[in-house]
């Protein structure tokens, strides 16, 4: 599989389930919906960036790097738009970042290795 | 002060004539012995066969040159290449190879070298041996011995003393047995002139004296070297069944080729699976998980923090 699409399924998979753990907390349980697909389209745009990024960029930690920033700049502007729960939007995201920026590094194919 | 034999002194006089400046005695077989030696017009250092006795055999002569010539047909990094042949003042014949400095594979493995290491380099020779197979030459005395590890981890196989050219026509096959009949290696506890190699490495079929082998009796010694490699590591289902694989009795329960043989050790060390055993759904899982235990390490993380997060926010 391709970087940027490893990147894209990866983060729509992270960031499904990031969503889907909001309905441990019952104050937001009731937005759940709502919760999920954002935090899914969230991760795709992180996908997307560290897919792309790990596409140009061959370095496992240059990557998880890039990867750590983008999962946390992304998670705060949601957390700056929901105006709280910072701990619980920025500290999971970060991490999403670091595996889909390490998971595109190791697993990922180059442009050459996906053509075969 | 050490005495010199005769013999000895004889092989320095014929050495010292020409090119060749003689340094020291490397190693002394059955046909022949192999000095290190100084090449006087490239000013190098250069390991040279010499043959044992200028009154020897045409077959032995015609056996040296052919080991001369089936070196210098098989060019690859994991065969040590024959840069010169010819013959002494006495009439000897020799040819002169590149000097390899490093360790023999047995030294190297006593040396404390890693598992994987030791698979990484027994790979190496198996792509060397699978070269040679390529090109219709069986090795047929391949063991530890044999192969050098050079100074920068290079793995070079040598002796190819006793190797067979395979035939190419029913015409060729004749001779070629009739060649090996007359000019076979003599193995210590067996019949002159019919078993060729080295007893505790050759397979089966080599120990009975059957002529008719082909690249699995060298898949076999490929498989006693690599059970060699394995002695005092603690090793895994999958490593164990390459070896017996390799070391079946019968040439057909075997790996076919020496490349075979190499990408099962190549899959072993990628930690995937192996064509010569199949692992159950826990083995699978324990293999996956253990190549990946970064990723494994960092979804756990993930978990721990997500637990972490939801009992926090529930106090």
């Amino acid at each position: 599989m391709s970087k940027p699409l490893l990147g894209i399924v990866l983060g729509a998979i992270l960031g499904a389930i990031d969503g889907l753990t909001a309905w441990f907390t019952p104050a937001v349980r009731d937005q759940l919906g709502g919760i999920v697909v954002g935090s899914t389209i969230k991760g795709i745009i992180a996908g997307v960036a560290i897919g792309f990024f790990a596409k140009k960029f061959h370095s496992l930690p240059i990557g998880i790097l890039f990867g750590v920033l983008v999962g946390a700049f992304l998670a705060f502007l949601v957390a700056l738009m929901q105006g709280g729960y910072y701990l619980q939007i920025v500290l999971p995201g970060t991490v999403v970042g670091l595996i889909v920026g390490f998971a595109t590094q190791r697993y990922g194919n180059t442009a050459a290795e996906a053509r075969g | 002060m050490m005495w010199l034999s005769d013999d000895k002194l004889d092989h320095l006089r014929g050495i010292a004539d020409t090119r060749y400046a003689f340094v020291k005695e490397l190693g002394r077989g059955g046909m022949g012995t192999v000095y290190l030696a100084e090449d006087r017009e490239l000013d190098r250092l250069i390991a040279i066969k010499v043959l044992n006795t200028p009154a020897a055999t045409d077959d032995l002569r015609q056996r040296m040159i052919r080991e001369a010539q089936i070196i210098a047909r098989l060019e690859h990094p994991g065969i040590v290449p024959v840069h010169d042949t010819g013959t002494l003042p006495d009439g000897r014949i020799f040819y002169a190879m590149k000097y390899v400095r490093g360790s023999r594979l047995d030294e190297y493995a006593a040396q404390g070298a890693s598992l994987n290491d030791r698979l990484r380099k027994f790979q190496s020779v198996c792509d060397a041996v699978a070269f040679a197979h390529a090109h219709g030459v069986i090795h047929r005395d391949l063991k530890p011995q044999n192969i050098m590890i050079g100074s920068f981890g290079e793995v070079l196989v040598l002796d190819w003393g006793v190797a067979k050219i395979k035939p190419q026509t029913n015409a060729d096959e004749r001779k070629s047995d009739s060649d090996l009949r007359s000019s076979a290696f003599i193995c210590g506890n067996t019949l002159q002139g019919t078993v060729i190699g080295t007893h505790d490495y050759m397979s089966p079929e080599q120990a009975r004296g059957e002529i008719e082998i082909d690249e699995r009796a060298d898949v076999y010694s490929l498989g006693v070297v690599l059970k060699s490699l394995l002695i005092g590591h603690k090793t895994s289902k999958a490593t164990r069944a390459i070896c017996l694989k390799a070391m079946a009795p019968e040439p057909e329960n075997r790996y076919a080729s020496a490349s075979e043989l190499s990408t099962d050790v190549g899959r072993l060390l990628d930690a995937e699976p192996v064509s010569a055993y199949r692992e159950n759904a826990l083995e699978r899982t324990g293999r996956w998980v253990n190549k990946n235990r970064f990723l494994v390490l960092l979804v756990l993380a993930y978990l721990v923090m997500r637990i972490f997060l939801i009992f926090t926010s529930r106090h």
